[in-house]
């Protein structure tokens, strides 16, 4: 069976060629052949996927499906499911159950989605290669000695190889666009609260949003109409209308704008993936559009800020990992602080407990206003930056990452250089905007992304113009060999 | 030398709303233990929190009421330790941007005069939950009821110069609350608790001394005994020509004495910054009026009028004022006699508040209401009984025999005020008792007495006393 999209798999369950069981069990049997090979998952959920599987083809049968009934699905491990094993990639949670299920898991539950697993990431979603994974690395697609990316390498490897059609993310710096540019397959992350974040763990409260991993922008546009809205649970959720973003992916970007920004294609881009992205934005002037240079002068602090912000929130946000109430918990502990010590000694990798001391450092007294004071007031620079282009273009495009993918191993051991694979997609995350990586070519075998960003709550213009492009091209369907029959 | 001692406080009151600051889960006092604690307040992966709107109606209340500054804006701060009461590994409070300002009251010192008391600040945070150590041998227990319960944290400037204006200024606070509604205040379940900051310097000493932060005093009565202590225990350590170290010091009622509870090398850096999980509170001109419409009279305010319209004493109406509660029964009860309102006052403060005392009841529960209350001084006024006679029928009330006119009706306790009546019993005393009669005739007024005593005794008490005074001096003269 090739790789089906949403829509394809949507058409066909309607139609009765196939059945959601069918489908299901499709997705189970390619799990169970390339999963040891690509370690997407932590977590596969056969026989409840079954039974959802057979109560969607029930509401097929009566009439009742919506859209998205009996697509089976995967969910990046840090969103809580109830009754299912909820590890958020860490030995600290390897044995939590959640007693509750997360907002996006709730919504595309009650879509009639099925979920067939949970996808490996990053430990804690700290980490841009799925090697702090305390259930090991996953590999690409497309090389198994190279790095999906992260954190949701998991989401991205499984929907690239044809696991799932499709899977959910999350993405704080990059998260969702980076891997799927580096498996070559669709990511999309709204504006910051436009998808709830209960019962996502957090990792960056203001900086992480759930988003999407699909292969094509419609694809993503389907998911989204069932993920958008408003959640009194979360207080940074955003209560406005949802709008049919399907509705608006034929629209013509004749006559749009696009913006380039100049330091996008910086000396650390490979020239070669700068060569497919530059062919990319062609294409879409080609239907139309109109291409001008943008400058985003701040952005150059993104990094720095993004590791001052990021660290300062997680470092607090991980304190209640303490080993007291659920998670892991040192068995020989001899007072409170021995069991604080050694149950987070012991449960968080070497990434987390970095970022931890990062963070607790940047907000100790004494450092507070040098540090992430000042990381607040570049961040409200970079934002400004961006929301100044925005006065003159529809959407802004450049690469996703700074090259193609790289080897397992290769980067670990630097931090620095690790931190840099995000450097495109980072500010996105800093001024709260939906962005979206798509395939827009191959530089030795391996996959090239194309990365446009709208302004906020320009999901629907993203989408568009996401959408108008692989109308275009075929980069998207293009399959590595580990997932041709 | 001659010490000064210089005081701030820093008063912790539970918000009175049904559910927590940020869950939906019952503040209810009591409970089992970790049975009113939801995910939220249990600090779960992946949950967050959502404010509750009326901590933050009931914070301006208590803003507005001390004339402070409300912030149009403010946020919350988390305040990050670990202990495992603190579910988070952090509270939600507010550093920086609190939603109070700076406000003041005003406290009676005990030389009758006044004194403002400068408050820098309340805000909203959660409260943690509490160890349990008694129960398990070994090892600590933990319940998180209390987790997320909303507290307002008044912090007042270092205006107070002795334990007794410190305890003026936590009562005036507490009757502030409980007139408000703010708080329930109730000290014994910790709905209302205190820190101390104590310091001492040379009497015209500019500078400020060195504190100790006395936590957790939790009853007026130890408040001032705690402060008095470490205070003394200031002086002593200045004296002796040694220093004292800034600390946080625990009150042992047991002992009556001050231990360090942390020194300031094992004090945590709490690492505040802005909560991302909560946007920032904006409030409107509009709310805030909104609220303002809603404050009741307060005490100082009821004070001035319980003199100008009853034309009570002051101190009567210090007493009377105390709470919301006995103001409003004070005032039910002269409002329906329409009467005394002074003889109102006496009783209020006399027999009912001992009754009320005797049985460790608040007056809201009072065994008497207040138009029973009004029914027996009722018939003061009309003096169909003496205020003697009351008291036994006020007792006969409070032990549910009835109302006042009931009771004095079951037991004949009807005074005798008929005229003719009175008449023919004091003749028949003057026959009685010539010798007597004689004495006063020759100018012992004194014996005026054991002849009323004697009218009293022949009518079981029941002659009014005053018109039997008339009687006898007019027969007599």
């Amino acid at each position: 069976m090739e790789r089906q999209t949403l829509a394809q798999l949507s058409a066909a369950l309607h139609d009765g060629s196939v059945s959601s069981r069918e489908a299901t069990e499709a997705s189970l049997a390619r799990i169970a052949q390339f999963n040891p090979l690509l370690n997407a998952f932590i977590t596969v959920t056969g026989d409840r996927a079954l039974a959802a599987a057979d109560a969607a083809d029930r509401l097929l049968a009566e009439g009742k499906a919506g859209p998205l009934t009996g697509i089976p699905l995967a969910h990046k491990d840090i969103f809580c499911t109830r009754e299912v094993l909820t590890t958020c990639g860490s030995k600290m949670l390897s044995n939590f159950v959640s007693p509750y299920d997360a907002a996006v898991v709730e919504d595309l539950a009650a879509a009639g989605l099925v979920m067939v697993g949970k996808t490996n990431m990053d430990e804690f979603a700290m980490g841009s290669s799925n090697e702090t994974s305390f259930y090991g690395p996953v590999a690409n697609p497309w090389d198994l000695e190279r790095s999906p990316g992260g954190s949701s390498g998991g989401s991205a490897a499984a929907v690239a190889a044809g696991l799932v059609p499709a899977a959910t993310g999350t993405d704080t710096g990059g998260s969702i666009r980076q891997p799927a540019a580096l498996v070559g397959i669709t990511g999309f992350k709204p504006t910051y609260g436009r998808v709830s974040r209960y019962g996502m763990i957090a990792f960056a409260s203001s900086l992480d949003q759930a988003g999407t991993l699909t292969l094509t922008a419609e694809d993503a546009a389907l998911l989204m109409q069932a993920m958008a809205g408003f959640d009194a649970r979360d207080s940074t959720c955003a209560d406005r209308p949802v709008p049919d973003y399907a509705a608006y992916l034929d629209a013509s970007v004749a006559g749009k704008r696009i913006g380039i920004p100049k330091e996008f294609f910086d000396e650390g881009l490979d020239p070669a993936s700068a060569e497919h992205v530059r062919t990319a934005i062609s294409v879409l002037e080609g239907l139309g559009a109109m291409v001008e240079e943008v400058s985003l002068p701040h952005i150059g602090a993104s990094v720095p800020t993004y590791y001052i912000v990021a660290p300062a929130e997680c470092s607090s946000n991980l304190s209640r990992f303490d080993g007291v109430r659920f998670g892991y918990r040192h068995k020989d502990a001899d007072s409170l602080e021995s069991l604080y010590k050694k149950s987070r000694k012991e449960g968080f990798g070497a990434e987390v407990k970095r970022r931890i001391m990062t963070g607790t450092y940047v907000l100790s007294a004494g450092y507070y206003d040098a540090y992430y004071l000042q990381a607040q007031k570049t961040r409200q620079l970079i934002a400004a930056d961006f929301a100044q282009c925005f006065e003159t273009v529809d959407i802004i495009a450049g690469p996703t990452t700074p090259t193609p993918a790289f080897r397992l191993g290769e980067k670990v051991d630097d931090p620095v250089q690790m931190y840099l694979n995000d450097i495109y997609t980072i500010g996105v995350n800093l001024a709260g905007l939906p962005g979206i990586s798509v395939p827009c070519g191959f530089v030795a075998g391996l996959p090239v992304g194309l990365q446009m960003i709208g302004p906020t709550f320009g999901e629907s213009t993203v989408l568009n113009f996401a959408h108008q492009y692989q109308l275009q091209t075929d980069w998207h369907l293009q399959t590595p060999d580990l997932a041709r029959d | 030398m001659q010490w000064e001692t210089v005081i701030g406080l820093e008063i912790h009151a539970q918000l009175a709303t049904r559910s927590k600051i940020f869950s939906g889960a019952s503040t209810a006092y009591g409970a089992e233990p970790n049975t009113q604690a939801c995910i939220v307040d249990l600090g779960y992966p992946g949950v967050l929190p959502v404010l509750n709107a009326e901590v933050v109606r009931l914070a301006v209340k208590f803003g507005l009421a001390i004339d402070a500054e409300i912030a149009h804006r403010s946020i919350f701060a988390r305040k990050n330790y670990f202990y495992p009461d603190l579910p988070k590994g952090y509270q939600i409070s507010q550093l920086e941007l609190p939603i109070v300002g700076n406000g003041s009251v005003k406290i009676l010192l005990d030389d009758g005069t006044e004194k403002t008391v400068r408050v820098t600040r309340a805000h909203m945070e959660e409260d943690a939950g509490k160890s349990v150590h008694e129960m398990f041998d070994g090892e600590t227990g933990i319940d998180l009821n209390r987790a997320g319960t909303p507290l307002l944290e008044i912090v007042s400037e270092p205006d107070m110069r002795s334990a007794r204006e410190a305890v003026a200024y936590m009562r005036k606070i507490h009757q502030l609350v409980r007139y408000l509604g703010v708080s329930d205040g109730n000290m014994q379940e910790g709905s209302f608790r205190c820190d101390a900051n104590v310091s001492v310097r040379p009497v015209g000493a500019k500078e400020l001394g060195t504190r100790a932060e006395l936590k957790n005093l939790n009853s007026f009565r130890f408040i001032e005994k705690a402060i008095n202590i470490e205070v003394e225990r200031q002086i002593d350590i200045l004296e002796d020509g040694g220093k004292v170290i800034q600390e946080t010091r625990l009150y042992d009622s047991d002992r009556d004495e001050t231990r360090p509870m942390r020194s300031k090398e094992e004090a945590n850096d709490y690492r505040y910054f802005p909560d991302p999980d909560l946007l920032p509170i904006e409030l409107d001109d509009a709310f805030i009026e909104s609220v303002r419409d809603e404050l009741p009279e307060l005490p100082d305010a009821k004070r001035a009028r319980f003199v100008s319209e009853y034309g009570l004493k002051a101190s009567d109406v210090i007493t009377l004022t105390t709470s919301r509660e006995i103001a409003d029964y004070y005032e039910a009860v002269a409002n329906a006699l329409a009467g005394d309102h002074r003889l109102v006052a006496n009783w209020v403060i006399g027999e009912l508040s001992g009754a009320l005392n005797r049985e460790g009841i608040g007056i809201e529960d009072s065994k008497v209401p207040a138009e029973a209350l009004a029914g027996l001084l009722r018939r003061i006024s009309d003096n169909t009984i003496s205020g003697k006679m009351a008291k036994e029928v006020f007792e006969a009330m409070w032990q549910g025999e009835g109302d006042a006119d009931q009771i004095i009706d079951s037991r004949g306790l009807t005074q005798i005020s008929d005229a003719g009546e009175l008449e023919r019993i004091v003749l028949q005393v003057i026959a009685d008792h010539p010798e007597q009669v004689q004495q006063y005739r020759d100018g012992k007024t004194k014996v005026l007495g054991f002849l009323v005593g004697q009218i009293m005794k022949s009518t079981h008490g029941k002659a009014n006393p005053k018109q039997v005074n008339e009687l006898l001096r007019n027969k007599l003269s």
